[in-house]
């Protein structure tokens, strides 16, 4: 199994999630510069976070329309897993493999802090190793995270089991209190319809050791992995 | 012919602007009260092109693939032919 992690000119969470997968999860991994359009030989794909070409035009608006995410796109539709994270989920938005839109939070500031977070789904290849309700931790870091899409779009992501995580409170009820950037209807993380394309705001890989106090990220790596070996 | 494309992305009605509420906000705090302040981006982009249909018509492309996010903008494209 190799999974291959995404580099953009301004990706800074590439190094962290190479971690996470090789050291933590033990399992093989390798960082991709963008112009390397060849991702044969690949299980399996992260897009991590940081800052994309500075966040030009719109944050992810331009890694998006990089030729690596053809090939990206050819991958999943072998359905081999990809995740998006942070920024990673906005290119993939921007990508329009994922629906709605990540715009400008609601208290237009930078937000960097831990969420609560609710699993709403487990049958994804991301989310296998969690218990549907489990309340989990993932700190957060974005600027452009709340989730948008249209009425719609919003009761088809609901009626297909789309929506993989929200924001809650300390109870795992959904309020506006816990809400931190605004996302429409709490979302954190949604997945496709094909469900192996998944993008979420938080960073798991900042909460896959005890020691960063939460390794409730971890599982999402496990997951991935283990998905990966059964089923590819 | 060359012509220049003014293009203005605005986001779409019932949007929210965090940016231009914050400015509404801080020109009250000058003393000034105003009704809306809402932001937009301008871009102009300089082409050539057989006409000016065929230029509207490669701009508005540009706008759907890249330039403008459909989900959350509005855009409009005024064009001037250049010389």
């Amino acid at each position: 199994m190799k999974i291959a992690i995404i580099q953009f000119g301004g990706t800074n969470c590439d190094l962290d999630v190479l971690h996470v997968l090789k050291d933590v999860v033990g399992v093989d991994a390798e960082t991709v510069w963008y112009k390397q359009e060849d991702l044969t030989g690949f299980d399996g794909v992260v897009v991590p976070g940081g800052f994309s070409y500075g966040d030009y035009l719109r944050a992810g608006a331009i890694a998006a329309r990089t030729p690596i995410m053809d090939s990206v796109k050819k991958l999943a539709a072998e359905g081999k897993p990809i995740l998006g994270i942070c920024n990673g989920f906005q290119v993939l938005t921007e990508a329009r493999v994922l629906e709605g839109a990540l715009t400008t939070n609601e208290y237009p500031k930078f937000k960097c802090q831990w969420t609560n977070l609710r699993v709403e789904t487990t049958d994804t290849p991301f989310t296998s190793k969690f218990r549907k309700g489990e309340l989990i931790r993932m700190p957060i870091a974005h600027m452009e995270g709340k989730f948008y899409a249209e009425e719609k779009t919003l009761a088809e992501l609901d009626e297909n089991d789309q929506v993989v995580f929200r924001y809650v409170d300390e109870n795992g009820k959904v309020t506006d209190a816990a809400n931190p950037n605004g996302s429409l209807e709490n979302i954190a993380g949604i997945i496709n319809t094909s469900r192996n394309i998944f993008g979420l705001m938080p960073h798991p890989e900042r909460a896959s050791e005890s020691i960063l106090g939460s390794d409730d990220g971890l599982r999402v790596f496990e997951s991935m992995a283990d998905y990966i070996t059964e089923n590819l | 012919m060359q012509y220049q494309a003014t293009v203005r992305i605005e986001q779409k009605a019932g949007m929210l602007d965090p940016e231009g509420t914050t400015a509404k906000r801080a020109l009250g705090h000058l003393g000034y009260q105003v009704s809306s302040v809402k932001t937009a981006k301008l871009y102009e982009i300089v082409l050539e092109a057989e006409s000016e249909e065929v230029a509207e018509q490669k701009v508005d492309e540009m706008c759907q693939k890249l330039i403008a996010n459909p989900i959350v903008h509005n855009y409009t494209i005024e064009l001037r032919e250049l010389n």
